[in-house]
């Protein structure tokens, strides 16, 4: 296991002027022009990825969770385009490459794994061809070596079998050992960071676990960095180091996966959370949050989530509050300003 | 709080549904020139295997399980969508498949109403929310005067926290939460007693969940509901339920009162499933390591269903189909290593420290 | 109910008003694609411009080529923009009967519009009704509804119609050959033309009755004819509407097809098709006006019909959105 035969990609910036985050997202903005006016998807979102780390992105559907993963990768549909802010893998912008820069960095330095296996595997060609031709395209092993180190992988990720598994197609697997081959394609060629975009929200409970497992053992064995998005905060609990909240397309709230899960800072974590329900806690009805996520074209002013907040006052509608220090998280709220009398008591 | 479940289910409660050793099978086999051709037997897929529960009235009996357990073939047995292959479904005492005039299916059907996991699927895009809601009165004759529907359709909007005014707007209009709140307000213009609920909360995001999981709260509270509740979400199901089967392959393998299957899982299977879920406590409890995937009900392993990802299993359990043994908490359980009083603590501890083997299921 | 919050909702109250048919079809978004392309807003122009021109012919040609006590035989042959003998001037040239081939191109259309429209018609009628059977009811009618539609897809469209016409003609009395030849050829392109529509409607039945709408009316208690005509049959329209603009388009070119084939409408009544036929005898002999713009007059028609058929096909399709 020690013995790979690839070598981890270190450029040398890394070294320069201390250590720069693996990933570094500043300001981004994802929008999408309409024919009733240009839609903001993402605005403003920034955080940074460290080396090895795993960061879970989570919100609610519309939140811009999977368009902030996907303007990562470069592989932002048509219409939708990146509307400011940049994107910086090792110190370097990628977000505005060239479509063919992007393509090599996407194989090679960021592996992706979608919600959906079938999506990413090609139905025509059997796994191992599908991996073995991956990692050549990005190494200059050869046909012999690549084929053991797809094995290599097909084992690690628990494919039993592999010798017998790598010569059939996709369609022969199962959902759970589909998402598995999925996750060998991504760590194949030892990326830095992985994208992991919702995946196992197809999968059953039993098997959601055993993927979970795998995603986390590896990519620690790889050292790669994970950015996780999901709607699932059982599964970020298990899995990520860091957790970054998403509401209406701003980030708000970020911290500590133990602070954000335990002690929420931000009204709406600490909403979404009360409305989990949980084995174990008697309750006759779960905390709700009033109402549901603003449409894009009519997101509030100042704080998004005012309207839906148990603790808003005069000033939320009219300011929209940046991420401020809150214990050792951060949290987009008014009440962590440190100059507001009605926060004193929650700083 | 929850209350304390009766000793052995339905025995002390009024049953309202009653289901009694039911199955269904598909056939699934190829067309009948190929099978000619090729000498091939008629096969079928066993969906549901001797399912029997009752689910006394006022409550909530929910079914779990994986994908392809049965749970939404069953769901959809109970409110007459598929006919039964064998077996006897009862509400209040009536057996639905001796139901023959249209009048007395009416009958039976005004009562019992179903709620569908999609919300973007389960409303005619075509349709007005008005209409969508006012379908059942008007099937059924409930009413005919136009203005009176329309008072109905307008307090069933409110009733699920909507406005009367929204019953003018289309389906697209809504966001899936709000899509259900009218799938519910249309299951409910029958006055049903008894309400299917497919999954209901599975395609919305968790706030919404919570919202929907309340509202149905709140709504067999005001009228007396009695409800079926579909699910693979053990977090909610905890939540919603005084009674819980679990599903595998077809088959209920446990049952009982929700609270005492929660505490005491017997079936091995049910130890799993609930050491599965991702664990929001951050407690770091020692779990069941979960193994293998679910084996297709195509081809269903013989004997005990769940014995190559058991832990526990031996040579009885690949031979012998189990059948039901009551528990000491009044459920039931299909479970060979529980009747035979094998599964002592130390031997489920045991198991926790077994290293995890990744080996094929075959 | 003090227990229940109301819904906090984020849009403000609506008035309680539906918003108009035409105010919901100007806010759509096929209305808006339509306005953003204009080879689809040209195509509209024309399509209008013959339904139009057909429709008020009588009042719009200059002569009416179908009452042969109009006709001057000594006119016959004018080139487009000459004088004809009767002193007449004729904008695109007369036949060899001295009908005025701008007026009969718009009485022409007449015909072909409506062999077209009717054909499209009843075709649309047919297919939907046992495609929605064959996708709803599924088992054995399926099997046999699909399989005549099989057989009859191995024929051209165009052979099958001939077919058809001639068993039609055979059993006709002669005497009301004349009258009912628009209707036998109505008939005849529809029929060669349901399968289509009833293998679309097929396919989206069978998926549609999937869908838990359909089941949830099901579990109500309606019945299956009316699950079929109220809940199905409104959500198959969409390809149906792409497959019957395409249709008309086939269809009169079928019609005129049929008259160039000599088949079709009798030269007394000149269809498009009809004036083609007519003119190919003269073709070679210089008189070429009598077929080119009568052609151009179908090709126009035609290929419009069709832009507008490609066009509804991708408004509809919410992939290309």
């Amino acid at each position: 296991m020690a013995d790979r035969t690839l070598a981890p990609h270190s450029p040398a910036e890394a070294h320069k002027g201390g250590k720069p985050p693996l990933l570094e997202v500043r300001n981004l903005q994802v929008e999408f022009p309409t024919r009733r006016g240009l839609l903001k998807a993402v605005r403003d979102v920034s955080f940074s990825l460290q080396e090895g780390e795993i960061l879970g992105v989570v919100g609610e559907s519309g939140a811009g969770k999977s368009l902030t993963g996907t303007a990562v990768i470069g592989l932002l549909e048509p219409p939708g385009r990146i509307g400011g802010g940049e994107i910086l893998l090792n110190g370097r912008r990628i977000d505005n490459l060239p479509y063919a820069q992007m393509r090599r960095i996407r194989g090679k330095e960021i592996g992706m794994v979608f919600q959906d296996p079938l999506t990413s595997l090609n139905p025509l060609y059997t796994v191992g061809q599908q991996l073995i031709e991956t990692i050549r395209t990005h190494t200059d092993l050869s046909e012999a070596r690549a084929r053991a180190r797809a094995l290599e992988l097909l084992a690690d990720v628990g494919i039993p079998a592999p010798e017998r598994r790598i010569d059939q197609y996709p369609h022969q697997f199962s959902g759970g050992m589909r998402q598995r081959v999925v996750i060998a394609l991504a760590l194949c060629v030892n990326p830095k960071l992985v994208i992991a975009d919702e995946p196992t929200t197809a999968l059953d409970v039993s098997i959601q676990a055993q993927i979970i497992k795998v995603l986390k053992r590896l990519c620690h064995e790889h050292g790669a960095a994970v950015m996780l998005i999901t709607h699932d905060m059982g599964v970020i609990a298990e899995t990520a180091d860091r957790v970054a909240v998403m509401y209406a397309g701003r980030l708000v709230e970020i911290g500590p996966v133990r602070e954000v899960v335990k002690n929420p800072r931000h009204p709406y974590t600490r909403g979404l959370m009360g409305s989990i329900p949980v084995i174990g806690h008697d309750q006759e009805r779960l905390n709700q949050i009033e109402g549901s996520m603003p449409r894009l074209t009519e997101i509030p002013s100042g704080c998004p989530f005012h309207p839906r907040c148990p603790e808003v006052f005069e000033r939320c509608p009219r300011e929209r509050p940046d991420l401020l220090p809150a214990g050792p998280s951060q949290a987009a709220c008014w009440l962590y300003d440190p100059e507001e009398p009605r926060g004193a008591g929650h700083g | 709080m929850a209350d304390v479940a009766p000793a052995v289910l339905g025995s002390q409660e009024e049953a309202l549904v009653e289901v009694v050793e039911l199955s269904k099978e598909f056939d699934v086999s190829p067309p009948l020139l190929t099978r000619l051709l090729q000498g091939q037997q008629k096969s079928f897929l066993r969906a549901v295997d001797e399912v029997s529960f009752s689910i006394p009235r006022g409550r909530t009996f929910s079914l779990v399980g994986e994908s392809g357990c049965g749970k939404s073939t069953l769901a959809r047995l109970v409110v007459g969508l598929y006919a039964p292959t064998r077996g006897r479904i009862l509400i209040d005492g009536k057996e639905l498949s001796r139901l023959r005039s249209r009048r007395e299916q009416a009958q039976v059907r005004r009562r019992l109403q179903m709620i569908f996991q999609d919300p973007f699927a389960s409303l005619n895009p075509r349709w007005r929310v008005r209409d969508i809601i006012a379908e059942p009165i008007r099937a059924h004759g409930l009413m005919s005067d136009r203005k009176a529907i329309d008072r109905r359709v307008g307090e069933l909007l409110e009733l699920v926290r909507l406005t009367a005014a929204d019953g003018l707007k289309y389906p697209h209009e809504f966001s899936g939460g709000q899509r259900q709140r009218i799938s519910i307000a249309r299951a409910l213009a029958s006055n049903p007693e008894f309400l299917v609920c497919d999954e209901p909360t599975s395609a919305l995001d968790v706030s919404v969940q919570a919202q929907i999981l309340n509202l149905m709260k709140d709504l067999q509270r005001e009228l007396g509901l009695t409800y079926l509740f579909i699910s693979h979400d053990l977090a909610v199901v905890y939540h919603l339920s005084d009674y819980l089967g679990v599903m595998y392959l077809g088959r209920v393998v446990e049952w009982g009162a929700a609270r005492n299957v929660f505490a005491n899982p017997q079936h091995p299977y049910t130890r799993m499933l609930l050491d599965a879920i991702p664990d929001l406590e951050m407690s770091g409890r020692q779990r069941i390591p979960v193994r293998g995937e679910v084996p297709s009900p195509m081809d269903p392993p013989s004997g005990c269903h769940f014995n190559p990802r058991c832990p526990f299993a031996n040579e009885r359990c690949r031979a012998e189909i189990p059948m039901p043994i009551p528990t000491v908490h009044g459920g039931e359980v299909r479970c060979h290593a529980v009747e035979e009083g094998r599964l002592t603590e130390e031997v489920v501890r045991d198991a926790l420290r077994r290293p995890l083997a990744e080996e094929e299921v075959p | 109910m003090s227990a229940l919050d109301p819904l906090h909702r984020t849009k403000a109250e609506e008035p309680p008003r539906a918003p108009s048919a035409w105010a919901r079809f100007f806010d759509s978004d096929i209305w808006y694609s339509f306005t953003r392309s204009p080879v689809t807003v040209v195509s509209a122009l024309i399509v209008l411009i013959f339904v139009v021109g057909a429709l008020f012919a009588p009042w719009i040609a200059p002569h009416n080529p179908f009452n042969p006590a109009e006709l001057n035989l000594m006119d016959g042959f004018t080139p487009p923009m000459g004088e004809a003998f009767s002193g007449n001037l004729y904008l695109l040239g007369t036949d060899d009967q001295g009908r005025d081939v701008f007026s009969t191109i718009l009485y022409g259309a007449r015909i072909s519009l409506f062999v077209g429209f009717c054909a499209v018609l009843f075709a649309m009628v047919l297919g939907i009704s046992l495609g929605l059977l064959a996708g709803y009811r599924g088992g054995w009618v399926d099997s046999l509804i699909m399989r005549i539609a099989d057989v009859q897809l191995s024929f051209p469209a165009i052979l099958v119609a001939l077919l058809i016409f001639g068993v039609a003609r055979a059993m006709l009395p002669r005497s009301m050959q004349g009258e009912m030849v628009i209707w036998v050829l109505i008939i005849a392109i529809g029929l060669s033309d349901w399968v289509q529509y009833a293998r679309t409607v097929r396919g989206t039945a069978m998926v549609e009755k999937n869908k838990e709408y359909v089941q949830a009316a099901r579990v109500i208690g309606i019945h299956p004819l009316l699950i079929m005509l109220r809940h199905v049959l409104p959500n198959v329209l969409g390809p149906v509407l792409v497959i019957a603009t395409i249709g008309l388009a086939l269809a009169i070119i079928a019609e005129a097809t049929l008259s160039f084939l000599g088949v079709g409408v009798p030269p007394t009544t000149p269809s498009l098709g009809t004036l083609i036929r007519i003119g190919n005898d003269f073709l070679f002999s210089g008189e070429w006006w009598i077929t080119l713009f009568p052609g151009l007059a179908l090709i126009l028609l035609a290929l419009s019909v069709n832009l507008l058929g490609d066009w509804l096909r991708d408004a509809l399709n919410p992939k290309l959105r």
